[in-house]
């Protein structure tokens, strides 16, 4: 009886302490962080969920540049941290505080998902850690949580959408209804369109939204309808996209009310939409037939190395890595010249594959907005939407 | 038996509070996040292990409380704790009041179901609504002070005053497992008709339970969100509902250390299954093996973590398991 | 005189307003209609889906949280099985269907006999813990079978047609169609429970489990039977659901949690009170988004609150 006491109360206290180390282990930061010599990216993307296809293109676009440099960027080799953010806001402070303080990473990539890259954002900001987000377009990033050092690579939400504004002002459209998701990505997209549409003369008679990732659309295009626009103008994304297009075209409402959106509408999603895509216009700072140099080398190196077609995500990926090693080289591998890496960045050229861009002093792309439309299975470029459109990034202090 | 238990609780406060000494600034953070999520997971220990009642929506009353500080902070000025963490408490026990008032009515299988859809409700009122910062969430500006000498924006601070949170609530409910309202409630657990045949209206007691549990869980709103500094919808999702029930069950129900050992476990098991090193590229499919541990854990393990040495010693001795169903346990 | 002149004024202009009045209300019928049948689709797949649930609780009385996942099961079956179906069979749609309803229920049989048999004499909180569970290894199973993207499904090109209603829009035949499953599968089910011996074993189970096997009706066989047939309606609905909600990652979760509003506001194990709250909350839910879209997604919890207020157990007891 006794015996088996102790045993018991010793197999408790040993589990304990095992317990207790083990956490300690996996708790405690590694000894003495690394002397300088390899570049620690954090890249803190969605490798699950609906977004994975696009954490995974954007990957594998910053992989593709690290490829071209030889492995290398500013001279240092580089080693990689993943963390997968499930486009999960509520742990996104949790995931980028492993990669920032466990690990220890020199510069955090990401993310996809906006509500991630806003607390990301706050926390880079608090740490002074550089940031460079390869695609959530939510304006407060290079807006009010502006800082020296966080950049961005992709569009702001503002951009695609004044630019479409502009587009359909100069057709003589006058009356439009707008639909999208409630949620930053959807009013910025909005906002930006109704900013220069109205400008251009015409007027937004009605805003209809849904609650993110809600996709019933039957009874607002029901709405559309009885309300009779010129055209419609869509913001919506991935799953959201696919479904609307085809809803839209099953209630008879292509052939009678022309649509319009934002690029997202179209990219990646039309394998999935098929025929119901056929002529929409959509406005975006890539397109699938550029047709320069650099894009189609670009596009050929991406589909050798990984038997996929590069998409907007895989050249934002890319440009993240071309915006890293232009700041590399200007404070010769040194991240702790945040100043100099700015300066470097905010005065360059990136020469991307969607064309040659500069950084605002928000640093955002300024950049030019493309027109395109569906034909065929592409987005084909049909025009310039918009040229070197930068972000009036509204409550920045930089 | 409870000098261990004693001992036991006392060691892992100790252990708590010795940590910050020997861990790094992401240790202080993990340990933080761990006590608040034991906080939340000791709120519905009151309502499933002690009451019996199985709750799951208790993450809205988390996400009000969290909501709570960033809507009713200034913008410009850190508030002060004082204001704030009653106001926050206040919230999500008046949210905990209404829940409570329609749906104790109900009892086993529709009781869980009615207060999960309760708990959508609340995740779709900030979600969809202005009043929320929508799907994408809102920012803290500035942290609370408490007082003038604690500013709980230095992550040490912070941890310090989550970890006297802690113990003030642990020591809370092992007190009010002992009085005569807690042992109404165990009563309430094991045969609430005979509780009625006795002459006991067992309604007033449940309902000052879930009122009680909803607050302290909007206490554990509270610091999430002034650690944070950020807050959004996802913090009221079923399925923080849910990941709060699997850690006392694994932790062991009807024992308040439970709450704190299941904390703890679940979210070594999460960075477990998350690790490249251990799964190298299954580790992206780490919700299969925390689905496959959930349901291990129920089968093989159905007093929790905490009945572990007990199951040990029973299959040693070869002795049968008998349950002390009313003791009051920590 | 200026009082028989306005009187004459008056009248024109009456008619004038009349007219207008009109054809806004013309206008208004038509779209009033078309969101009626909007409402109608929208719930009667919910109710589809919450049968399943509400009969696997009414009767062999488990929580399955898994459900939703049955329903995405569905869909990622529609897609997956199509070029399969195509390529072996020859055959379209609708054979796909018939192989997804025989899989599922084949599948159901399996699992009911693998996993959920061991759910009945557990209490509640472990079995919600442990179809929790379950919803995350099928999750993952997907997207390790399948993979993360989204996918379209295409309906067959009888039912792709498109049916003119009011002048600028038309509605999609295929929606119709699947209304029509809907209610084809709700008698189906009703006559089932009510005509067939089968039905009459299966109420009898869910009202005294104990003298059901005393009569020697074998009360395992009925449990499995039973729990493939809602395993299997939840599939069909997902099937049936895939060409108008495209197939994309974490689409059972919304079912789960609406499907479990159905069965709170009409009452568990009420196939009855499973219609008559689908159908509310379709009409709340169509109508809220088009009035009040920042509220809409409250507003069924709102009734659901009302209805509790009116009827703690819901509309419906068991039956």
């Amino acid at each position: 009886m006794k015996a088996i006491e102790a045993l018991h109360r010793t197999a408790r206290t040993t589990l304990r302490a095992t317990l207790l180390a083990a956490s300690a282990a996996l708790l405690t930061t590694a000894a003495a962080a690394e002397s300088g010599a390899k570049l620690k990216v954090g890249l803190m993307l969605p490798y699950t969920g609906t977004y994975a296809a696009l954490g995974n293109a954007i990957e594998n676009g910053f992989k593709l540049y690290l490829q071209e440099q030889g492995g290398k960027i500013g001279d240092r080799e580089v080693e990689f941290f993943k963390v997968d953010d499930e486009s999960d806001p509520s742990k996104a402070t949790d995931n980028v505080n492993k990669l920032i303080k466990r690990d220890n990473v020199d510069v955090l990539i990401g993310s996809v998902h906006s509500g991630v890259a806003m607390a990301m954002a706050k926390v880079a900001k608090d740490t002074g850690t550089l940031m460079i987000v390869p695609n959530a377009g939510a304006d407060a990033v290079t807006g009010p949580m502006c800082a020296v050092n966080i950049y961005r690579s992709s569009f702001s939400n503002w951009q695609p959408g004044y630019a479409m504004g502009e587009v359909m002002a100069k057709k003589g459209i006058k009356k439009v209804v707008t639909i999208t998701w409630k949620y930053a990505a959807g009013d910025e997209t909005v906002r930006g369109f109704k900013e220069s549409f109205e400008k251009g003369g015409g007027t937004v008679v009605k805003e209809l939204n849904l609650p993110f990732p809600n996709v019933e659309f039957q009874a607002l295009l029901t709405d559309i309808a009885a309300t009779k626009p010129d055209a419609v103008f869509t913001f919506f994304a991935g799953g959201g996209a696919v479904k609307f297009v085809k809803d839209y075209a099953a209630a008879g409402l292509k052939k009678t009310i022309p649509l319009y959106g934002s690029g997202f509408l179209t990219d990646g999603t039309l394998d999935a939409q098929g025929a119901d895509a056929d002529g929409l216009m959509t406005a975006l700072h890539y397109a699938d037939s550029l047709d320069t140099p650099k894009d189609k080398a670009f596009r050929l190196s991406y589909a050798k190395t990984y038997k996929l077609q590069p998409d907007v995500y895989a050249v934002q990926g890319y440009d993240a890595a071309q915006i890293l090693a232009v700041g590399m080289k200007a404070v010769h591998g040194d991240l702790s010249k945040k100043a100099e890496f700015a300066a470097a960045v905010e005065r360059d050229k990136i020469d991307s594959p969607r064309g040659p861009f500069t950084m605002s002093k928000a640093h955002n792309p300024v950049q030019d907005i493309y027109l395109r439309q569906v034909i065929g299975k592409e987005n084909k470029l049909i025009g310039v939407a918009s040229k070197a459109l930068a972000d009036p990034a509204r409550g920045c202090k930089n | 038996m409870s000098r261990f238990k004693l001992v036991f609780v006392g060691l892992a406060f100790l252990g708590m509070a010795a940590f910050p000494a020997v861990a790094g600034s992401y240790g202080v953070d993990f340990v933080t996040k761990v006590m608040v999520y034991a906080i939340f997971a000791l709120s519905l220990e009151l309502l499933v292990g002690t009451t019996g009642l199985v709750c799951f929506g208790q993450a809205a009353f988390f996400g009000i409380g969290a909501y709570a500080v960033v809507l009713l902070s200034p913008q410009s000025d850190a508030a002060s704790v004082y204001c704030l963490l009653p106001a926050a408490v206040a919230c999500a026990a008046f949210f905990a009041l209404l829940v409570g008032f329609l749906s104790l009515r109900t009892k086993g299988a529709y009781f869980i179901m009615v207060t999960l859809a309760f708990a959508q409700m609340a995740y779709y009122v900030v979600h969809d609504t202005p009043l929320g910062g929508g799907t994408d969430g809102i920012y803290l500006m500035f942290k609370p002070l408490l007082g003038a000498w604690l500013d709980l924006d230095k992550p040490l601070a912070l941890y310090g005053f989550t970890w006297a949170c802690l113990l003030g609530v642990f020591g809370f409910l092992a007190l009010l497992n002992r009085s005569r309202f807690g042992r109404a409630l165990a009563g309430i657990r094991v045969n609430e008709q005979r509780m009625r045949a006795t002459g006991f209206s067992t309604y007033p007691y449940k309902l000052a339970a879930f009122v009680l549990s909803g607050a302290i869980a909007g206490l554990a709103g509270f610091l999430f969100a002034v650690k944070d500094g950020f807050v959004n919808p996802e913090l009221m999702s079923w399925h923080l509902s849910g990941a709060v029930l699997i850690m006392i069950i694994l932790g062991g129900l009807g024992h308040l250390r439970g709450a704190l050992v299941g904390a703890f476990a679940f979210a070594l098991l999460q960075d477990f299954f998350k690790s490249e090193a251990v799964f190298g590229s299954m580790a992206k499919h780490w919700h299969l093996g925390l689905g496959l541990s959930i349901i291990a854990s129920v089968v093989l393990l159905p007093s929790g973590l905490v009945g572990l040495p007990q199951q040990i010693r029973a299959r040693l001795t070869g002795r049968s398991q008998t349950h002390g169903v009313d003791d009051a346990s920590t | 005189m200026v009082l028989p002149a306005r009187r004459w004024q008056t009248r024109r202009a009456a008619a004038r307003t009349e007219r207008a009045g009109r054809t806004l209300h013309a206008m208004d019928i038509a779209t009033f209609a078309i969101q009626c049948l909007n409402a109608l689709q929208y719930g009667l797949l919910l109710f589809l889906v919450a049968s399943g649930l509400t009969l696997i609780f009414g009767i062999m009385g488990v929580i399955n949280l898994a459900h939703g996942s049955f329903y995405m099961l569905g869909a990622y079956m529609a897609f997956a099985l199509a070029p399969l179906v195509a390529g072996t069979l020859g055959g379209g749609f609708f054979t796909t269907l018939l192989v997804g309803v025989v899989l599922a229920v084949i599948l159901g049989y399996v699992l009911e006999w693998a996993f959920f048999s061991f759910l009945y004499t557990r209490e509640h909180l472990q079995q919600v813990l442990m179809t929790y569970g379950l919803i995350l290894v099928f999750e993952e199973l997907r997207s390790l079978l399948v993979g993360d993207d989204v996918h379209g499904v295409s309906a067959p090109a009888i039912l792709s047609g498109t049916l003119p209603l009011g002048d600028v829009m038309t509605y999609p035949v295929y929606r119709l169609f699947m209304s029509g499953v809907c209610l084809l599968l709700a008698l189906g089910m009703y006559l089932v429970f009510t005509r067939t011996r089968l039905g009459m074993m299966i109420r009898a189970g869910s009202s005294n489990r104990e003298m059901v096997q005393s009569l020697g009706i074998d009360i395992k066989f009925l449990y499995r039977v039973v729990f493939a047939a809602g395993m299997a309606i939840a599939v069909l609905a997902g099937m049936v659901a895939a060409p108008v909600s495209s197939v994309y990652p974490g689409m059972g979760d919304t079912v789960l949690i609406l499907c479990f509003v159905v069965v709170v506001i009409g009452g568990i194990g009420s196939i009855r009170g499973a219609l008559l709250a689908a159908l509310l909350i379709g009409f709340v839910d169509t109508f809220g988004k088009v009035l009040l879209p920042q509220a809409a997604g409250v507003l069924v919890y709102v009734l659901m609150a009302l209805i509790l207020l009116w009827r703690p157990d819901g509309l419906f007891k068991a039956g």
